[in-house]
């Protein structure tokens, strides 16, 4: 199920990167992101609605490839 | 929570405080038996937590098994302080020559445990403490200095109590004492401590109550004496609604949305915190309102708590709308409840605007909150919309 | 002026690198607050936000001297440790915020305090606010929020309630009322520093010229600042507002906080209304008539 509230957006690059991959799981407090068994990313789509818009994930990964997507703006 | 008087005096008979031969028992049978293995006379006493058994007649007497086991069907059904008996407890009736109180307690004035004695027991206390002062002793003890006997003794004697006697209590009253500090007790109180006419004193009635934060310290001796955690023991006990709400509560650690109190009416409450809670819920009243609840929301509970505690108070029968109302938030997140409660209500399968008379959270990350709210329609005020004015909105709505 | 802490009020914080203390670390000092070291056993050397960690008060004590006060956020079955170890260095103002500490320890803390000659405040509480000279404590949140809702101006005001003291604050703002010091007393049946306790520092503050509370079931605080109030002649008016009315038809039942429940006539909100009506006190119906009730007071006070 996604977000009702939240969306957030990885580039494919980055997804597949897994040492961004394993950052992005470290600084997310609420779990939003996970790592698949071959250690790419995985969005949690259960927990997007817990985001607490902190931007550590955007600061955490090369600019412009983590979008935070705030669906309650558009 | 209040102890049962068969459960305080297991606490007794563990350290050692005299008491009485007799049983807990839970059929006619049993209670014949019971008497039986005493011998003599007998006394019925139902376990309940309210006050107020001898006047509501659910304590007797009886002098055969026969009798016991009668008296034991007479006083099952009798309802005190609306509470009917968890069990019965059968013992001896002794021969008593005097009767004295004792009881210690937290004095919030002086900070410090409080040990009232008096010699004149079995009656109310408040009005020996009016008519007959100087029968009353109030003495305060230290915490941090090692508990002693002289305690004991300066209470029971400033009453006047001397000779065999007050030697007699002090090892009573001392124990007392103990217990209360070893076990986090809010109250521990013996009414009466009976002289029985032989001359031996003996524990007659009593009863304790444990502070609800110390129950992890002494999951022991809750265990022994077969007090399930579930059990609250407050005034009355939680029905599925509550327990519901505490176990969403405990679902994750962020923050608190819950503590659900359940009333009849047809407005449900999310409101919070603790202090907004109970002014809210004041001016709900106030303005003719119906709470279908009482709760609190507070320490910034995650959208999926706030969320699951919406859905809870609109499945509940009779809920109509619901409002969603805290004091100025600093610590709470006003975008994180908003998601919370609208993601309630659509999985709930209502409109967020239809159902949702009010949402009076002002604070922190309030603009946010406001756009997630001007998006699903619902109706919103800041600050400047006071608790009590919005509580009148809400119930204008209804 | 303010009661308790000032611009200069050196203090720090023990737990602090827990996830409760971190925030209250940002908080206060982006109010300003003088931190000058927290206490984490096993975390020396490490910061927080740029504020030295310890291992123990003691080392904070040797490094920079002893603090003014300590803001104690740790767990409940360590509390009593912890402010048994900042009264034992010294340290004379203890603000503590944990809640769920059983009674029987927090009045081990407030004993050995006061053989000590230092201040509790809380536990369960938010602790103190001085708008414009500091903050120690979580009152009003980040410091955007708090400067929002807390002015400097003439009211003092007392909470059992952390949240409500920052409507109240928001509320007197609203209306140009500003606040000299706000205190968080806790919501614990036994709590450090009580109404009356706190009426002293008031009375000696020239800045204070008024006193707004917020009130609820339970205990036998308002009684005995109705004495307190009585017997000193106190110059300050005070307004108290008193939520929990309901509750008086429900003895037994805990509702918010510890300390907040009803067991007998004395912990009923019409009892303590009356008992702070008599000796002077005017109790509000709502948050919004206190701005009225305190200025009609304190024109008649002058
Ligand atoms: S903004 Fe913060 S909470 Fe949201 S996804 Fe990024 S790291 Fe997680």
């Amino acid at each position: 199920m996604p977000g009702l509230f939240i969306d957030v957006k990885v580039a494919a690059e980055a997804a597949k990167d897994t040492e961004i991959a394993k950052k992005l799981v470290e600084v997310c407090a609420v779990d939003i992101f996970a790592q698949n068994d071959d250690g790419s990313l995985r969005v949690v789509e259960e927990n997007l609605d817990e985001c607490v818009l902190c931007d550590l994930c955007i600061d955490a990964a090369p600019k412009g490839t983590v979008e935070v997507i705030k669906l309650y703006e558009s | 929570m209040r102890f049962y008087e068969y459960e305080s005096k297991a606490l007794f008979r563990r350290h050692g405080m005299p008491l009485g031969e007799g049983q807990i028992v839970n059929s006619t049978a049993e209670a014949r038996a019971a008497a039986e293995a005493i011998g003599g006379p007998i006394v019925v006493k139902s376990q309940v937590l309210s006050g107020g058994r001898m006047k509501a007649g659910a304590v007797q007497f009886a002098d055969t098994p026969d009798e016991a086991a009668a008296k034991y069907d007479f006083v099952l059904p009798i309802e005190v302080g609306g509470e009917t008996a968890r069990s019965v407890l059968v013992e001896a009736k002794s021969p008593v020559a005097h009767e004295y109180f004792v009881s210690v307690t937290w004095d919030g004035r002086r900070k410090l445990p409080v040990l009232l004695f008096s010699d004149m027991g079995g009656i109310d206390i408040e009005e020996v403490a009016e008519t007959h002062p100087e029968h009353l002793s109030r003495t305060h003890f230290s915490t941090i200095l090692p508990l002693s006997e002289r305690i004991a003794k300066e209470a029971i004697s400033s009453v006047g109590v001397s000779g065999g006697d007050l030697n007699r209590l002090v090892p009573i009253v001392y124990r007392l004492m103990q217990v209360f500090l070893q076990y986090d007790l809010t109250l521990a109180e013996i009414n009466p401590v009976a002289k029985l006419e032989d001359g031996s004193f003996i524990v007659l009635d009593g009863h304790v109550d444990m502070e609800a934060e110390a129950r992890g310290d002494h999951k022991k001796l809750l265990a022994e004496l077969g007090i399930g955690e579930d059990e609250t023991r407050q005034a009355r006990p939680p029905t599925e609604f509550e327990l519901e709400g505490a176990r969403l509560n405990a679902v994750d650690h962020r923050g608190v949305a819950g503590n659900v109190v359940e009333f009849d009416g047809n407005l449900g409450l999310i409101i919070g915190a603790g202090g907004g809670s109970l002014t809210l819920f004041d001016a709900v009243r106030k303005h003719g309102g119906k709470p279908a609840n009482y709760c609190e929301i507070g320490g910034n509970p995650s959208v999926g708590k706030a969320c699951n505690l919406t859905k809870l108070i609109l499945g509940k029968p009779g809920v109509e709308k619901i409002a969603v109302m805290m004091n100025v938030v600093s610590n709470t997140r006003v975008d994180i409840v908003a998601r919370g409660v609208i993601k309630g209500c659509l999985e709930a399968g209502k409109d967020p605007s239809k159902v949702i008379t009010i949402f009076r959270i002002p604070g922190a990350w309030e603009d946010e909150g406001f756009k997630i709210l001007e998006k699903y329609g619902v109706e919103y005020c800041d600050r400047s919309v006071s608790m009590y004015e919005a509580a009148g909105r809400a119930v204008a709505k209804l | 002026m303010s009661i308790f802490i000032t611009k200069d009020t050196t203090f720090i914080i023990q737990g602090i690198t827990g996830r409760e203390a971190v925030n209250l670390t940002r908080e206060n000092l982006d109010y300003g607050a003088k931190i000058i070291g927290g206490v984490t056993p096993g975390r020396r050397g490490r910061d927080v936000y740029g504020v030295p960690v310890y291992d123990s008060v003691k080392q904070i004590a040797e490094a920079h001297g002893t603090p003014d006060g300590s803001i104690v956020s740790v767990p409940p079955r360590f509390t009593r440790d912890a402010v048994f170890e900042a009264l034992e260095n010294g340290i004379k103002l203890i603000v503590v915020v944990t809640e769920n500490i059983p009674r029987g320890q927090v009045a081990q803390m407030v004993e050995l305090a006061n053989l000590r000659g230092a201040r509790i405040i809380g536990p369960n509480c938010l602790g103190i606010i001085s708008p414009d000279e500091a903050k120690m404590g979580g009152m009003g949140g980040p410091a955007a929020n708090t400067r929002q809702a807390y002015t400097k101006g003439p009211v003092g005001v007392m909470s059992r309630s952390g949240g409500m003291t920052t409507e109240i604050a928001s509320t007197l703002t609203a209306a140009g009322l500003g606040q000299s010091t706000c205190v968080s007393i806790g919501g614990d049946a036994i709590v450090g520093t009580t109404y009356a306790e706190l009426m002293p520092y008031f009375e000696a503050d020239s800045e204070t010229k008024a006193i707004a509370i917020y009130s609820e079931p339970g205990g036998r605080m308002e009684a005995e600042l109705a004495e307190w109030v009585k017997a000193h002649n106190s110059r300050l008016p005070i307004v108290a507002f008193m939520a929990g009315r309901f509750m008086d038809e429900m003895k037994g039942m805990r509702f918010g906080h510890a300390g907040t429940i009803v067991e007998g006539k004395e912990d009923t909100t019409s009892e303590k209304i009356e008992r702070m009506e008599a000796a002077g006190i005017s109790v509000a119906e709502r948050i919004e008539e206190i701005p009225d009730l305190l200025r009609k007071r304190m024109t008649e006070a002058s």
